[in-house]
């Protein structure tokens, strides 16, 4: 394998584990606050049809990841309206936010069909991102660097500041942090917001950075992917950015193994590899010591102040 | 060609079936008559649903007040196809067409309980008196591309996004191969199984892989104009799928192997409006217009267009069937003799690679 392939691979494995990065870290906060949205999916295609219609309409890639923030936010305060407000169950509330969301977004995309935009490109100027060598560092766009970068920032929100410290204990312990004082409801309603637009985000990413395009179900399931890799990631930042190029990278291993001439490997097998690779890993974590990376005390449960 | 069932689709058809009680409220009227269509995809997914939803406006413009069409989109292969016909089917709709693989069991299910109903499956083989089959010899098309793609690839290697190893997408992947070798003996088709109809982030991410081993052509069994956009933004060529995708990637876009439907719909519902419908099997590929050959780009020269030209017109004509022997397959056995054609039973169950394919 020459190392120009190597860059190749790398590259794409980055690339196509950060739309489920962005939606799975914007999950991670919102199941922090104890509030489970299954909606990604649909948050997602709401971002991804936002984004494209917006773009298209002002040529503006810019505009286009407001408007796709702003569509995922709008999406998951419907969310957090039923589910927190009027405490109906999450798991069927999130649920039909993916129906909704995959049934909008085809009706909103209707128009634009067939039509293309300019694509997302590289952040540094083409003598960095075009080098043979340094592209593998400097070859990205923005949204990669930031969602890496938010990887970390959200890391030391949750870990080091007092804001982050009250979000987690609202997802621990309802009711306690309730009689302190601080604002359940809002608080998971900012936390679920803040999914909303990371969804949305990660979304646009398919629109207008990874195929240029507006076609039904664009996102194609990734959305379930990034609720998979909260799990899996024990609910912990550093290990979500593992988990997601972890995915990214068996997901490209199955399409470069081809492309290599791996004929002897059934297209059945390689298939099965990201789902292979999840068993294993949940098993891994499955075996650790006892509370250590489980899921927030009040993850789903609703919360009515008495 | 069969679509997969996932949850995607699943929680679709769940969406698609609720509104299912607006189509079942329509009475059979005395006229118009009714034709309903059911589709596995959404019409916009720029590719086989979208076809046949063309096909279906096709009919309504022929004959406009004298038929009245009905569709439901996103139907999952299941259980709930079956609930989605026999709706069309009591909703007086009088000719059905149910459009996917998937669909097979539960047309004939519904045709044997609605005798005075017409029904028509594409790509099954179970027929009754009251239920043809049709479907379109996609291979015809590859065969054309294919021998674009001789005469276009420097590399002599060609990518191929395909989708499950099922006959009718192996047919394409020989058929693509074997008109390629006629023009470069040493062409090479790389095949990469995306084990989705519709992926297009997945889709993309093959045809990378590809262009990274040295494709610099780039051909799909799958859904999405994707594979397209990636070709365009690394520079090679590639073809179009199921309909005309040079929006998408005017500098890569060669042409497209274009489904049609709308000749055979718009005959069929002519047929039932006349009464002299009946059932009957159809394959049909170049020569009755199921399978076009979309505009050529600037960039496809005159003497490949000459020779898909002449490919074209000679399978029309009958001169030429792609599967002519002597053909090897990829392990270098005989399948067939020097002059020997494929039989359309072996075609619908091929289940080996040509000379050259790498799958």
């Amino acid at each position: 394998m020459t190392s120009a392939i190597m860059i190749s691979i790398i590259m794409t494995i980055l690339v196509a584990a950060t739309p489920i990065l962005l939606a799975a870290l914007g999950e991670l906060v919102v199941e922090k606050s104890g509030v489970l949205n299954l909606g990604v999916e649909g948050m997602m295609l709401c971002g991804a049809v936002a984004g494209f219609a917006a773009t298209a309409a002002t040529g503006s890639l810019w505009i286009g990841f407001l408007a796709a923030m702003i569509a995922g936010v709008i999406a998951s305060m419907i969310f957090a309206a039923l589910a927190l407000s009027l405490t109906s169950n999450q798991v069927a509330t999130g649920l039909a936010l993916t129906i909704f969301g995959v049934g909008v977004s085809s009706l909103i995309g209707k128009p634009f069909v067939g039509r293309t935009v300019g694509r997302l490109g590289a952040l540094f100027p083409s003598a960095l991102s075009d080098h043979p060598i340094l592209r593998v560092v400097f070859g990205y766009d923005v949204i990669v660097y930031g969602a890496i970068a938010l990887v970390a920032l959200v890391g030391w929100f949750l870990k080091s500041t007092r804001p982050g410290l009250i979000l987690r204990a609202v997802g621990e312990a309802d009711s306690s942090a309730h009689m302190i004082g601080y604002p359940v409801l809002a608080i998971r309603y900012a936390a679920t917001a803040f999914g909303g637009a990371l969804a949305g985000i990660a979304g646009a990413y398919f629109s207008l950075a990874l195929t240029p395009m507006w076609a039904d179900r664009l996102t194609a399931g990734r959305g379930w992917i990034a609720l998979a890799l909260v799990v899996f990631a024990s609910w912990k930042p550093g290990r979500l950015l593992i988990g997601a190029w972890l995915f990214g990278a068996v997901m490209t291993f199955e399409l470069q193994a081809k492309a290599m001439g791996v004929t002897w490997l059934a297209p059945e097998f390689l298939a099965m590899l990201p789902y292979l690779a999840t068993v294993v890993v949940l098993t891994l974590i499955s075996m650790r010591r006892a509370g250590e990376g489980s899921a927030p005390a009040c993850l789903g449960k609703p919360f009515a102040a008495a | 060609m069969s679509h997969r069932i996932d949850r995607r689709t699943l929680i679709a058809g769940a969406g698609a079936a609720a509104t299912l009680p607006l189509i079942g409220g329509e009475a059979a009227a005395q006229s118009p008559l009714g034709v309903g269509f059911i589709y596995v995809g959404p019409i916009g997914d720029f590719g086989w649903s979208y076809m046949h939803n063309q096909g279906r406006l096709a009919v309504e413009k022929e004959f406009g007040a004298k038929v009245k069409t009905s569709f439901v989109e996103n139907v999952a292969e299941g259980p709930d196809a079956e609930r989605v016909i026999r709706q069309l089917a009591q909703g007086g709709n009088k000719l059905i067409f149910t459009t996917s693989f998937g669909f097979m069991q539960q047309t004939a299910k519904v045709a044997k309980a609605f005798p005075n109903v017409n029904f028509e499956h594409a790509t099954g083989y179970m027929r009754d008196k009251n239920l043809a089959t049709y479907n379109a010899r996609f291979y015809e098309g590859r065969a054309v591309i294919g021998t674009i793609a001789g005469l276009m690839s420097k590399s002599g290697k060609a990518g191929y996004v395909a989708s499950f190893p099922i006959p009718e997408v192996v047919m394409g992947i020989n058929a693509f191969t074997l008109a390629a070798r006629k023009i470069n003996p040493k062409f090479e088709t790389k095949v990469i199984w995306a084990s989705t109809w519709y992926d297009p982030a997945k889709e993309a991410d093959a045809a990378k892989a590809l262009i990274d081993q040295g494709c610099d052509i780039i051909t799909q069994h799958t859904d999405s104009p994707a594979p397209l956009q990636a070709a365009e933004q690394r520079g090679v060529y590639a073809f179009g799928q199921a309909s005309d995708m040079k929006s998408f990637a005017p500098k890569a876009h060669l042409t497209a192997i274009v489904d049609n439907w709308s000749g055979y719909y718009v005959e069929r519902v002519k047929l039932a409006l006349e009464g002299k419908w009946t059932s009957g099997d159809v394959w049909g590929g170049i020569k009755e217009g199921f399978v076009n050959i979309s505009a050529y780009n600037d960039a496809v020269t005159p003497e490949a267009r000459a020779a898909a030209d002449k490919v074209k017109t000679d399978i029309a004509s009958g001169a030429l069937h792609p599967f002519t022997g002597p053909i090897k397959d990829n392990k270098g056995a005989e399948r067939l003799k020097a002059g020997e054609k494929a039989t359309d039973e072996a075609l619908n169950k091929m289940d080996w690679y040509v000379e050259g394919a790498q799958a």
